[in-house]
């Protein structure tokens, strides 16, 4: 045996000695110019296949998804094997490999524009360095990324790019987090053999929110590319030709598109970044906390950047089902509005009429005093749209142990139905949204409601050329749709299936509905809903394997609140109440409150609901404070604190907490894991944080038949400035230019 | 002899000091963004005049109904020739309509080829060649000529709005060096002609510019009268004689 061993040894050794080495020098095909480079040792060193390499994980959490494994190729990048299913770029398999190749006009979710070179990795027997970003995967390529011809490559693109590039990294905002700077330190050279004048390009405005110099731009086209698919404005274009190109929009135009700021994260240089962000921080001097955006329902995955006590911008985390990599500009720039107009101290109006600042002793003692002195169920309490799950909860419990059970959220209308979660909640998830094949849009204009939403919409449009129907007053779409009516009859004629659409929506294997949450306002909210049920059992679109009957809320609270039960009594409480405690709740009407209501505004901004306000006692912002919010399709977030509160604000739940104590009543709980405790037991999902829970029941099958019927008048818009929609918005200087400037049109 | 040292020195000195502003040469006529002008701007209307819509229905018959923007090059050609050797930007929007696109892709065709002119242009738009062998041949002085006979810039129009001179790049008649092509736009599309005029000297050119002036049309192609097309001066000197066939083994023999 170990004779044998040892001459079968002693065979593979010789034989790969003398197959690899001198072979590879003759049979190797030598193109470029420098020949020595190919025959190099390094190259000679990774011929010889090494049988166990160190696991390597893949960059960026890259994911191999094999739709289907009989699809599944072998490459072979710098000598490690790795399978990726078949349709793969080089790119691709570099990243699954755990090799991140340098590029810049690549990116995951664009279309491969192949423009910049800077992916160039070496291919065995091809003649010359290939740009992997566009070259599909073969089976049994054998990659190498890290070669002197590889590197050469890349440092030659990489002189071409800086040839024009201006040296003004000192003062470009981009500085410390940009592609070109760090990719220039391992391919750049220290110095450039370029001597002539550098190119200047005239800036182009782009609107309040996106800062350009274009003599900084490397023509990447990501901005591009983005525009015209994934914003769905085709606005911005390549003009001109070799040195003379350039990214622009030909005739001055406002980029008016909800999504602009995402050109400032996509953009690998400093040509395209943020105007309100200019000059006023460093990326390194800033704290990075990973946090919830409470703008609107979607919940969209954010980093708060801040540095001392400020919030200085804020920028999208990754999150696969909610917003992908992208936010909206109201959550990218509202957040200057958390700087102005806040309520700092507790104070009571006088009898004058002024504001008196008063300690929190004397605030909770008078709060108390008066809830006291009027009857159970003149007592009502609201909770603002930005309200967190604990605050709603211990408001909730607070206002029961005085007696009252009017208590609601604002933006569910008077009478809300919180009996079968699938009623209130988007069931199909943002993203299986991408499975359907057939939208009806039923009162809800998503582009302003829930931008994220709109922008998995028109991704599954432009995917599969899913048709949209939709029924509402005129709006701007940004995919094919179908104005199928204005009002509520449209619907009847679909469930009765008069109308034309009926068909597509029939003939559709996953279609959905998405109802607007602006309904829940209608008297006829109930007819509505039951005639939508009906289109869906039609349709066929609740089944056990798919749930497309959706509801698009508007409010970051709502969800929550609806789980938590925040259902009035009755429907006019508010025409007789004596006591109202708006929790944040500016867009409440107040004008029917008796004159002698006392009002107490708890919240953070001296917003609508300050005016009529007694009492205001100052609560603390999203970015402040702990606090779980469930997004439009039922997944509980949280936020986390990334700067402190301001003044003597204190966290909303613990404000109720204290006044439950000054009002003898108190609350069970005193500490956010207690009063979390307590949602579980009320709204177990809330505390589900970061997994969606799907609905369990379904209401097509389970809701009593409805009585009232469908009224003629035509549904409206709910959202008429995505801009402003809430305290935050409303204070914000930068939301404020953006109406004015983009809503013109 | 130091002073005639010194004067050549100046010479020299002066004549890199000429040179200097023709670093940045554009040979585009216009900027790469718009810039709102009376004569241009997307207020003003646009459309093609009756035959040419029945013209670029029959352009975009040429392509698949769904790839209709494959057009946008002949239609822009079109709308130029229409609207007197070049496109103003509600031109360009017209035929992003026509083509059912956005209009940027539109202005990102037209900014990209330099024969699509996006400022003014005179009647007849003189494009002088001012590739290496034409520049051999003394293109320079055929278009310091021009420029001085018409007393214009470069890429402006003359006051009557006849002339223009632009520059632009080999043409593939470097035998006939130097060379110019007449863009004659003063008869619409329908007598829209576009026509190279070779073997120039400076005086020539500025004889062929009167000629245009007059209202004539000058015959076009060489204008060295000794030669035919391509042809040398004189006849040819060489192949004279029926073209030897070529050596080859014998083919029957095998």
């Amino acid at each position: 045996m170990g004779l044998g061993h040892l001459a079968s040894r002693a065979l593979l050794r010789s034989s790969r000695l003398g197959a690899s080495k001198p072979s590879h020098h003759l049979l190797r095909r030598t193109v470029v110019s420098t020949p020595e480079l190919h025959n190099s040792e390094a190259a000679a060193a990774e011929a010889q296949p090494e049988p166990d390499l160190p696991k390597r994980t893949p960059v960026a959490g890259a994911r191999v998804h094999f739709p289907n494994p009989d699809d599944a190729i072998e490459v072979f990048v710098d000598g490690y094997p790795v399978k990726i299913p078949k349709g793969m770029t080089v790119l691709q398999a570099c990243e699954v490999a755990g090799v991140d190749i340098p590029r810049f006009c690549y990116h995951d979710r664009l279309s491969i524009a192949g423009n910049c070179r800077m992916c160039l990795v070496e291919v065995e027997k091809s003649p010359k360095p290939v740009a992997s970003c566009a070259m599909p995967a073969l089976p049994g390529m054998k990659i190498k990324t890290d070669t002197p011809i590889a590197k050469k490559a890349r440092e030659g693109v990489m002189e071409f790019l800086l040839m024009n590039h201006p040296l003004d990294c000192p003062i470009c905002d981009q500085g410390g987090e940009c592609d070109l700077q760090d990719q220039s330190m391992a391919f750049g050279s220290d110095r450039g053999r370029f001597t002539e004048t550098k190119r200047s390009v005239v800036d182009k405005n782009l609107g309040p929110l996106v800062k350009t110099v274009m003599t900084r731009c490397i023509q990447c086209t990501r901005c591009v590319r983005f525009a015209t698919e994934i914003a769905g404005v085709q606005d911005l274009g390549v003009l001109g030709r070799g040195s003379g190109e350039e990214i622009g929009t030909y005739v001055e135009n406002l980029m008016t598109s909800e999504l602009s700021g995402n050109v400032i994260d996509i953009c690998p240089v400093g040509a395209l970044t943020s105007k309100p962000f200019a000059f006023k921080a460093r990326n390194w001097e800033l704290k990075g906390t990973e946090s919830i955006d409470v703008s609107d329902a979607v919940g969209s995955n954010i980093r708060i950047d801040s540095r001392g006590p400020e919030v200085m911008r804020i920028l999208p985390r990754l999150n696969e089902d909610i917003n992908e990599e992208w936010i909206s500009d109201k959550t990218r720039f509202f957040y200057d509005g958390l700087k102005r107009q806040r309520l700092n101290d507790p104070m009571i109006r006088g009898a004058d009429g002024r504001f008196k600042t008063v300690s929190w002793r004397d605030a909770l003692a008078v709060v108390a005093e008066v809830i006291h002195q009027v009857k159970p169920e003149e007592i009502v309490g609201v909770a603002g749209k930005l309200s967190d799950a604990e605050s709603m909860m211990a408001l909730k419990d607070f206002l029961n142990k005085m007696g009252s059970n009017n208590i609601w959220c604002e933006g569910n209308g008077p009478n809300p139905n919180a009996d079968l979660r699938s009623g209130y909640i988007m069931n199909t998830s943002i993203s299986g949204l991408e499975k359907a094949d057939a939208f009806l849009l039923v009162g809800t204009q998503p582009r302003v409601e829930a931008a994220m939403v709109n922008a998995r919409i028109r991704k599954t449009v432009r995917a599969t050329n899913a048709k949209v129907g939709y029924v509402g007053p005129s709006a701007d779409f940004n995919y094919d749709h179908e104005h199928l009516g204005t009002g509520p009859e449209a619907l009847t004629e679909l469930a009765e299936g008069r109308h034309p659409f009926y068909s597509t929506l029939s003939n559709a294997k996953n279609p959905v509905i998405i109802i607007g949450a602006g309904i829940f306002g209608r008297d006829d909210k109930d007819a509505i809903l039951a005639v939508t049920e009906k289109i869906a059992k039609n349709i066929n679109a609740v089944r056990p394997d798919w749930n497309g009957l959706n509801v698009l809320l508007l409010n970051a609270a709502q969800a929550a609140s609806l789980d938590l039960g925040l259902v009035p009594e009755s429907e006019k409480s508010i025409e007789s109440a004596k006591f109202v405690y708006l929790m944040g709740a500016d867009d409440e009407n107040v004008d029917k409150l008796p004159e002698d209501a006392f009002v107490v505004y708890q919240g953070h901004h001296g917003d609508k609901g300050v005016y009529r306000a007694n009492v205001i006692l100052p609560a603390s912002a999203f970015s402040e404070k702990e606090g779980t919010y469930a997004n439009t399709e039922g997944c509980a977030q949280t936020t986390v604190p990334a700067v402190p509160t301001v003044g003597d604000a204190r966290d909303d739940w613990k404000i109720i907490r204290a006044l439950s104590e000054v009002a003898g009543v108190n609350l069970p709980y005193d500490s956010l894991g207690a009063i979390r405790a307590r949602i579980g037991t009320v709204a177990p999902n809330l505390l589900q944080v970061e997994e969606r829970e799907p609905a369990v029941f379904s209401s097509v099958s389970l809701r009593p038949d409805v009585k009232g019927t469908i009224g003629k008048a035509p549904f409206g818009s709910v959202v008429e400035n995505f801009y402003m929609t809430d305290a935050i918005s409303r204070a914000s200087k930068i939301m404020a230019q953006c109406s004015a400037l983009l809503l013109k049109k | 002899m130091l002073g005639r040292l010194a004067s050549q020195r100046l010479r020299e000195i002066r004549q890199v000091f000429r040179q200097l502003p023709q670093v940045s040469r554009s040979f585009s006529t216009a900027l790469n963004y718009h810039l709102d002008s009376p004569d241009n701007n997307p207020d003003l209307p646009w459309e093609f005049t009756d035959a040419n819509k029945e013209k670029a229905k029959e352009i975009i018959s040429h392509y698949p109904s769904n790839y209709k923007q494959s057009a946008v090059i002949p239609l822009l050609d079109l709308a130029q020739q229409q609207h007197g050797g070049w496109l103003p930007v509600s031109a360009m929007n017209h035929v992003a309509k026509v083509i059912e696109v956005a209009p940027i892709r539109v202005y990102e065709v037209a900014t990209f080829y330099s024969m699509f002119n996006r400022t003014k242009v005179g009647k007849y738009h003189l494009l002088v060649c001012g590739t290496t062998p034409c520049m051999i041949r003394g293109s320079r002085e055929i278009e310091d000529a021009l420029l001085k006979h018409l007393g214009v810039k470069r890429n402006e129009v003359t006051k009557d709005g006849l002339f223009s001179v632009g520059e632009m790049e080999c043409m593939g008649s470097c035998v006939n060096a130097p060379m110019i092509t007449v863009a004659d736009y003063s008869n619409g599309s329908e007598g829209y002609t576009y026509n190279y005029y070779e073997d120039l000297t400076p005086k020539k050119v500025v004889e062929i510019v009167e000629a245009f002036r007059r209202g004539e049309k000058p015959p076009h192609g060489t204008q060295s009268p000794g030669r035919i097309n391509s042809g040398p001066e004189g006849g040819n000197t060489t192949l004279l004689g029926e073209p030897k066939a070529p050596p080859c083994r014998d083919l029957d023999a095998c």
